[in-house]
């Protein structure tokens, strides 16, 4: 049994095409962030940098400020981050395998509320978060995503495996519930700990209508919405603009490439929910 | 003694579900019941400043946009978006999930990531790029059309193919999800099914049909609802691409729920816009679920 060489050919030739298209605009971006002002927009559109330079990244950084907005960036996403992974962790834990009157109804209950887009519930909660005088600060950036149902799901799901005898016989010796989540539940919980870790700082990095509702400030700005703003006022800036974009999806880009094992894993469990 | 035992064991698990369900109830669950309420009120700049100027206005906000070109106009445009979008992105994860399974697919872990990774990337900055690619002069969609003998085209200056051009976008930065889901969909197919179906003497494309697709019409089906839910959605592509025009051809119901809500402050028009969207998405994936439903029952 041979197999015909053409058809290899056509499947490894399509998929590399497209891999090549795919990834186009990506390499171009990088390559463009490196131009010299103006080099982008020549016609035909040139590949690479005819003579390499750090100016638009340095531009960015000393009059565009845009080392605060990374700063801005990476202390909501790693502070939503870790605070939701808490809150989650400890929720799905107990849905899976502590026992409450009404447990089962409420994660029902949960999981239908999962239909409601996030988006209905902005105007109310912008007002809500004005009354606490949480508009434009950290904390309304960071609010709503202190708890998610998915990741709530998430960890339920994998808990769900973590065997009753394991949690009985500490009980049996005497430790509390606390001393049983920190010391068996959460080391067991790891990987999906890293999982949902991952999903959820691309998705507090990547945010940008909620952000861009409650941040009036600019200095409070995060990536996207510094970028998004900058885009309009520096329509004719190609290369200033490709550097931008490669500051605020490098560091995403990075974090996936090296937890892409978990962040499939997610999208997976994920995906069975329907 | 054992009881009692897990009574405060009961009890404890409440300390654990607490924090999350009351962030969930104050910062997600409240609003949405909120949202209702100042749709049916006229909630706008001087009720901020004041409450006192605020008044029930039962369900006029819902007329008055049912009678706004602009609202039917945006839900035109979200329409068109979902349904070219859907179909052309589940095309292309389908395609793409069928090549990557394919036996003779050599490198599949560098292609997998590849077609993945504008996934992962942030919506705002791509947009930028693609604005660049999608330029008139100098953009790199021009230059190729242009090898290929096909005049410039204004991707996002002209209402025809402005819409068009966020939908290839959208296409590019979200079709690796389904992807991957359809793939793993494809490895659970039990290898016995192809070689019955290849001793029975079925073609490549007799399998695709009669195999593959009939095995994967569930996930399939799962993963349409899941993306039709997400592509209505739409507002950070126009917003940063196209700012919702040329002559609003690229306006979504969503982009008008926040210039309703955040530019003019009209918060109880917007939260209106908010519910019906919800409805729409509501219904349609309702029809779909169902029409999915009764398809795996025969």
């Amino acid at each position: 049994m041979i197999v015909p060489k053409p058809a290899a050919l056509v499947v490894n030739g399509v998929l590399a095409s497209a891999s090549i298209v795919v990834l186009f605009p990506l390499l171009w971006m990088l390559a463009a962030s490196f131009m010299a002002p103006g080099e982008a927009s020549t016609y035909p559109p040139p590949l690479v940098p005819a003579h390499p330079t750090l100016a638009n990244y340095r531009e960015l950084f000393a009059h565009a400020g845009m080392g605060r907005y990374l700063a801005n960036s990476v202390l909501l996403a790693v502070a939503a981050t870790a605070l939701s992974l808490v809150f989650n962790v400890m929720a799905g834990y107990a849905f899976a395998k502590l026992r409450f009157r009404g447990r089962e109804q409420l994660f029902r209950l949960m999981l239908g509320a999962l239909v409601i887009p996030g988006q209905v519930a902005m105007v109310p909660l912008f007002l809500l978060l004005k009354h606490m005088g949480l508009v434009n600060t950290y904390g309304g950036v960071i609010v709503p995503a202190l708890a998610s149902i998915f990741g709530i799901f998430l960890v339920r799901q994998y808990a769900l495996s973590i065997p009753d005898e394991l949690l009985e016989a500490a009980r049996i010796d005497g430790a509390s519930e606390w001393k049983i989540f920190v010391a068996i539940v959460v080391p067991l919980l790891s990987p999906i700990i890293v999982t949902l870790a991952v999903f959820t700082l691309l998705g507090t990095w990547n945010d940008f209508m909620w952000p861009l509702i409650v941040l009036s400030d600019q200095n409070l700005y995060t990536l996207p919405v510094a970028l998004a703003s900058l885009s309009r006022e520096h329509v004719q800036d190609n290369e200033l603009m490709m550097a931008g974009a490669v500051l605020t999806t490098l560091p995403v880009l990075i974090v996936f490439l090296s937890l892409q094992r978990y962040y499939m894993q997610g999208l997976m469990m994920g995906a069975v929910k329907g | 003694m054992a009881s009692s035992r897990s009574s405060g064991h009961r009890y404890v698990a409440w300390w654990f579900v607490a924090p999350a369900l009351l962030v969930i109830g104050v910062f997600f669950v409240l609003p949405v019941v909120a949202a209702l309420a100042i749709s049916l009120t006229d909630f706008d700049i001087y009720a901020l400043a004041d409450l006192s100027n605020l008044r029930i206005v039962g369900f006029r906000n819902y007329v008055e946009l049912l009678q706004r070109p602009l609202f039917w106009q945006a839900l035109g445009n979200t329409l068109y978006f979902v349904v070219v979008g859907v179909p052309l992105s589940l095309g292309a994860s389908l395609g793409a999930a069928l090549l990557l399974n394919s036996k003779l697919a050599r490198f599949r872990p560098f292609f997998r990531t590849a077609l993945f990774a504008p996934v992962v990337t942030t919506v705002v900055a791509v947009a930028v790029i693609w604005r660049y690619l999608l330029a008139t002069r100098y953009g790199w969609l021009n230059y190729a059309l242009g090898t290929l003998g096909i005049a410039p085209v204004d991707w996002l200056g002209d209402p025809h193919f402005a819409m068009p051009a966020i939908i290839l976008f959208a296409v590019w930065k979200n079709f690796g999800y389904n992807m991957i889901i359809l793939l793993a969909g494809l490895q659970n197919i039990p290898e016995e099914l192809y070689e019955a179906a290849r001793i029975d003497g079925a073609s490549a494309f007799e399998r695709l049909r009669f195999v593959t697709l009939p095995m994967l019409a569930p996930i399939l089906s799962i993963v349409a609802i899941l993306t039709v839910a997400g592509y209505f959605q739409l507002f950070a592509e126009p917003y940063v691409m196209t700012q919702g025009g040329p002559l609003q051809s690229t306006l979504s119901v969503l982009y008008l729920m926040y210039e309703e809500g955040f530019k003019w402050w009209n918060l109880g028009s917007a939260s209106a816009v908010a519910f019906l969207l919800f409805i729409l998405i509501f219904g349609v994936t309702a029809v779909q679920t169902r029409f999915a439903r009764t398809e795996f029952a025969r």
